[in-house]
């Protein structure tokens, strides 16, 4: 059950450098507009994504026939402003995102830098954790979580930090491991540094670019496994507007209405595009690949 | 050799065992199970005939040991919902996600070897970037949404696939796709970073020196080297896509393992849930191990355990 099995494999993305500064330049845009979207776009939008019009229902886009002026995106299966509820999923989703990533962030760098650092016992004890968490079914445990506890935002915040923190502590081990030799950890050790100097003065900031990709990875994944759970109805509850909860929702209308599923679905697929982006464009942006 | 597959056994079972204590911690945690079972009308008489007849009375470490023993045989107690042991029931399951994930899983590397060989010799050149570009793309597709869109397109446009069950062949098709899906991106990086650097290594050097033709070289000296980690990460990817093909097993209406979870998580039916939890744990820890052993027969320099 070596760990080399399941490590992610960073690779050297083509990154002639200009493809690859478009990449991460795009990434940018997507993931500010859609935070720009998250802060502002319910005071910019002027309709009300809880205000339900059952004369309106499933008003189609602005680019079909039969759209009304006041709904640009059209409304749902209950008269709600599809565009007003977009928006307004967009904080749900980074919320969970970064959120996630705190939580699963603080879990894996801890284990990951004290197996890593310390080695022997300690490490053994690291990696049994991690070979132990990436048996478990991740989607299977979430929906069971939140299925027995009920569901809600900050009940799925803490069960996805709880499930994903493995790839942050396989690679701060990895990297912590490396950097525990070099030179200047050693001159700290010399100048009679203590051990939680050591870890978090020197270590932790020399590892942190390393992190911060893994830290987008995870970021991305964590939305769309909200999305996942909430489309199953085991996530966000309704009537908040999960991107997930609105494919879901408007799953029973896919056949005659498409756009109620494609709309949500494909902010989605932009945002975690977005992330991934940046992710990629940080990793050949800080030549993090070179020592993994 | 030996000392390690028997180290490997070992740890695993211990993975095992720590996973068998977290899914019965797991339906514990919504307090008294006899409250759930009984459901919302029930008196507290109820409650007790049921606490008693489930066992429920008995101290927290008991119930675990005594689930533990019967479970390492195969026990997993009856059923509360289906009215049929455990066992029986997951058994009557396995065939279809199985047959989901291997199909899922030839899928993916049918796609994804070629793929990730032509960017690896094409290193740097716009076709490289295209594979590229596709992995990010695929790793970003949310599954679900993609299965919805499948439907949509192949099943009610087109006509030539059925949109859910489990009556043919065809009912795999759109499933498969999706589950591919998953796991194309990874698979794709992985041939395509090992071909990288088996092409820059030095028996490759001697291949070129001694004048091999160019397709040789690729088949038979680079990708048997690059073809290690991949055999390794396809028996793990296989044990994550059971695992995650609940998903889309409750979309497609598949009947499988994973979405007799998802039926018994929705009626609170804990036997059911702790048992596929530990089966679908299990069969991950078996396939790392597998893929473990391989990797130390393909690879010599693997075997000091």
């Amino acid at each position: 059950m070596s760990i080399s099995a399941v490590t992610p494999v960073a690779v050297p993305i083509p990154q002639t450098s200009r493809v690859g500064r478009a990449g991460f330049a795009i990434g940018l845009v997507i993931v500010g507009m859609v935070i720009a979207a998250a802060l502002l776009g319910n005071a910019i939008v002027s309709a009300d994504p809880f205000t339900q019009d059952l004369n309106n229902r499933l008003i189609p886009p602005f680019w079909m026939d039969g759209t009304q002026a006041g709904h640009l995106l059209g409304t749902d299966q209950l008269g709600r402003d599809y565009l007003a509820r977009l928006v307004y999923g967009a904080r749900i989703s980074l919320l969970i995102g970064i959120m996630t990533v705190i939580t699963s962030g603080l879990i894996g760098i801890t284990l990951g830098v004290l197996g890593g650092f310390f080695g022997g016992r300690v490490d053994d004890v690291v990696l049994f954790a991690i070979t132990t968490r990436l048996s478990i079914p991740v989607v299977l445990v979430a929906l069971a979580v939140v299925g027995l506890l009920g569901s809600g935002l900050g009940l799925v915040v803490a069960t996805l930090g709880l499930l994903l923190w493995d790839r942050f502590a396989v690679v701060a081990r990895a990297t912590t491991m490396q950097v525990r030799t070099l030179d200047y950890v050693n001159a700290a050790w010399c100048a009679g540094a203590s051990t939680s100097h050591i870890l978090i003065r020197e270590i932790l900031p020399n590892i942190a670019s390393h992190l911060a990709v893994v830290g987008t990875l995870e970021m991305a994944l964590a939305i769309l496994l909200e999305a996942a759970l909430s489309f199953l109805g085991l996530g966000v509850p309704p009537p908040l507007p999960s991107w997930g909860l609105m494919i879901a929702e408007g799953k029973d209308y896919m056949f005659f209405s498409p756009w109620v599923i494609m709309i949500p679905g494909a902010a989605l697929f932009v945002l975690v595009l977005g992330i991934n982006l940046v992710g990629d464009g940080l990793r050949n942006l800080l030549g993090t690949e070179r020592l993994r | 050799m030996l000392r390690l597959i028997i180290r490997r056994l070992a740890i695993g079972l211990l993975v095992a065992l720590t996973v068998m204590i977290l899914a019965f911690m797991l339906t514990r945690l919504s307090g008294d199970l006899a409250i759930s079972i009984a459901g919302p009308q029930a008196t507290q008489a109820d409650i007790d005939i049921i606490r008693k007849a489930y066992g429920l009375d008995r101290p927290l470490y008991i119930q675990f040991f005594s689930w533990m023993g019967r479970a390492a045989v195969g026990d997993f107690g009856q059923s509360y919902f289906f009215k049929d042991s455990v066992a029986n029931l997951i058994a009557r399951r396995m065939p279809i996600t199985l047959t989901l994930g291997l199909v899922g899983l030839s899928l993916a590397l049918i796609i994804s070897i070629p793929l990730g060989i032509l960017a690896a010799v094409r290193e740097n050149t716009w076709i490289d970037r295209a594979v590229t570009m596709f992995t990010m793309i695929g790793q970003a597709v949310p599954s679900f949404w993609l299965a919805l869109i499948l439907m949509i397109v192949l099943g009610l446009q087109l006509g030539i696939l059925p949109i859910s069950g489990t009556g043919t062949w065809q009912h795999f098709v759109m499933p498969g796709i999706v589950l591919a899906f998953t796991a194309i991106p990874a698979l794709t990086r992985l041939t395509r970073s090992g071909m990288i650097e088996a092409m820059a290594s030095d028996y490759i050097r001697t291949a070129r020196a001694k004048g091999l033709s160019r397709a040789r070289i690729i088949f038979k000296h680079a990708l048997r080297n690059a073809a290690i980690p991949v055999v390794s990460i396809a028996a793990v990817q296989l044990g994550f896509m059971l695992g995650g093909s609940i998903v889309i097993e409750t979309v497609f209406a598949l009947h499988g393992v994973g979405y007799l979870g998802w039926e018994s998580i929705a009626k609170n039916d804990f036997p059911v849930v702790q048992a596929v939890v530990l089966v679908l744990a299990s069969i991950y820890i078996g396939l790392t191990l597998f893929a473990d052993i391989l990797n130390a027969l393909l690879d010599p320099r693997l075997r000091a355990g």
